[in-house]
């Protein structure tokens, strides 16, 4: 199978872009979380050409809060991705925005143990070289 | 009253192993399992005018007609199903509702896991999921927004959909440990179990190794390499087959997501629509269903399936399990083959293993596990991460 995902110069796996997730990453290398907001349906994540409600195309990007809760959280112990083992042990975590719609990502800045479903949590951003990801860590 | 019209009539299953010592591409694999199939019903290869499979290694692209050419077989039904863990279950109503239709007679499902040849070596031998789980294409979300997190395998997604439920309802621990040890004691008395002589407690499931939070190592299925087959037919000619005729009487599927993060409500899976689907096309009620068989990648997929397809009260599953054996030998038979827990996970087949745990007691073949009524089965496939799900209600004729 052809592996696509493109690799940091750490090993890491880095987001590869497209024209419509662009504007996302933009956002994260500037330090901010941007979203998609349809004027009937709300924010939505992830970026699509469409709201994936209604498919109307007159939504806007919108810079988000920041801030939001653990929807769900694990923590790996193992490292299911090899690559990601110097990270270990590594809190991947659904986070719910406060704007409503929910992300993938990480939360750092504490002990593993100290996750809780609920925890208020606000967005951080690791600079992965190529690009930059949105992570969380326990609100101040 | 449910439908009449197709019924499973033979089949045959690989034992899973860990490491395969027999390298074959998938369609020489099919031409076996279709050999075998068709005998244990005792049908003819002339029979079959209609072939459904999942991917074919050996044929990425045209597959079903690869497959055609290489089993002569000339068929009016042709299907590749892709549905993730659920394919095998969602390949087995399609075969039963083309022959409702009429489009065709008979119908062989093929489902091969077998290494390729062209793998060399001992480690290539030995499966090993690609973590990505093909996530990873240019454009998929999944390469953007959740590989870079870590969110790969399967692992950490029913991880969270756990860490939801023990939130939510007070799971314990102990409660989905016991999923797993109930499903070991009928793996102890299947042969083709991968763990027939190891039994377990709920202490070793307890003590062994934790993936990911709070999922240990003896609550996830070990992958394997297998493959397996079924016969579907029309009643007509099922009357004629070596075995008793199990109609399928009922089926559902639902698909509402991909990734874990994209759920709805994570403590709610595509269990409840497909199973309300399922029964209502079946007429049958949960009370008079003899034995489950429910995909069980990991622990949590059991407890939440046995809530959402309405046989324990939703958020009391776990007091529910702590209530009562799983085991063969139980109050509630669920996974009398082991499940894919006690047997190990034959790959894409891992899916059809309840398809056959289901045949084989319906058909009373089941030997030292055969359980005392058996007309009456409930089977569940689950794909993706929490993502698809297929209900089969089985009726033995």
């Amino acid at each position: 199978m052809r592996v696509e995902q493109p690799f940091s110069e750490a090993g890491r796996p880095i987001p590869r872009r497209t024209p419509t997730s662009a504007p996302f990453l933009d956002g994260a290398r500037e330090g901010k979380l941007r979203l998609q907001r349809c004027p009937r349906d709300g924010f939505f994540f992830y970026p699509r050409p469409r709201c994936p409600v209604c498919l109307g195309d007159d939504w806007t990007w919108q810079e988000a809060s920041g801030r939001g809760r653990v929807y769900s959280y694990t923590v790996d112990r193992v490292g299911l991705d090899p690559t990601q083992r110097e990270r270990l042990p590594l809190v991947v975590a659904i986070v719910e925005l406060e704007e409503g719609p929910r992300m993938t990502s990480n939360v750092i800045g504490c002990a593993p143990e100290d996750v809780q479903v609920g925890m208020a949590v606000e967005a951080t951003f690791e600079d992965l070289g190529p690009e930059t990801l949105v992570l969380f860590q326990p609100s101040a | 009253m449910g439908k009449r019209a197709a019924a499973l009539v033979g089949f045959t299953e690989w034992a899973p192993e860990r490491k395969w010592e027999r390298p074959m591409f998938g369609m020489e694999a099919c031409a076996v399992l279709a050999a075998e199939a068709l005998a244990d019903a005792g049908i003819e290869k002339d029979a079959i005018d209609g072939l459904v499979t999942g991917g074919l290694q050996d044929s990425p692209m045209f597959g079903p007609l690869a497959l055609a050419e290489y089993l002569d077989i000339q068929t009016h039904f042709s299907e590749q199903v892709d549905i993730g863990g659920a394919s095998s279950a969602g390949m087995i109503w399609r075969a039963a509702a083309a022959i409702e239709v009429g489009l065709c007679d008979t119908v062989l499902v093929l489902v091969p896991s077998t290494p390729s040849p062209s793998q060399a070596g001992d480690e290539a031998r030995k499966m090993v999921m690609p973590p990505y789980l093909a996530g990873d294409a240019w454009g998929s979300p999944q390469s953007i927004y959740d590989i870079p997190y870590g969110l790969v395998a399967a692992a950490p997604s029913f991880a969270m959909v756990a860490t939801a439920y023990m939130d939510a309802y007070g799971v314990t621990p102990e409660q989905l440990a016991k999923i797993a040890v109930d499903e070991r004691n009928s793996a102890l008395k299947n042969p083709k179990a991968v763990f027939k002589d190891k039994p377990i407690t709920v202490d070793d499931v307890l003590a062994s190794p934790m993936v990911c939070d709070p999922v240990h190592l003896l609550e996830m299925v070990m992958p394997c390499f297998g493959g397996g087959a079924v016969v579907v037919t029309n009643a007509e000619r099922a009357k004629t087959a070596k075995h008793r005729p199990v109609f399928l009487s009922g089926y559902g599927e639902y698909v509402s997501h991909k990734t874990v993060t994209n759920m709805k409500d994570i403590t709610v899976t595509p269990a409840k629509p497909a199973a309300d689907q399922a029964f209502g096309m079946a007429g049958v009620d949960r009370a008079d269903i003899d034995l489950c068989s429910f995909y069980d990648c990991f622990t949590i997929t059991v407890l939440a399936t046995l809530e959402d397809t309405g046989f324990a009260p939703k958020g009391q599953g776990g007091p529910w399990v702590a209530e009562r054996d799983l085991s063969f030998a139980g109050d509630f038979p669920l996974n009398t083959h082991g499940g894919q827990l006690g047997m190990g996970q034959g790959g894409a087949a891992g899916g059809l293993s309840h398809v056959v745990d289901a045949l084989t007691q319906l058909q009373g073949r089941a030997e030292d596990r055969q359980l005392a009524s058996a007309d009456k089965a409930f089977v569940t496939g689950v794909g993706g991460l929490m993502a698809s799900n297929v209900g089969l209600v089985l009726e033995g004729a």
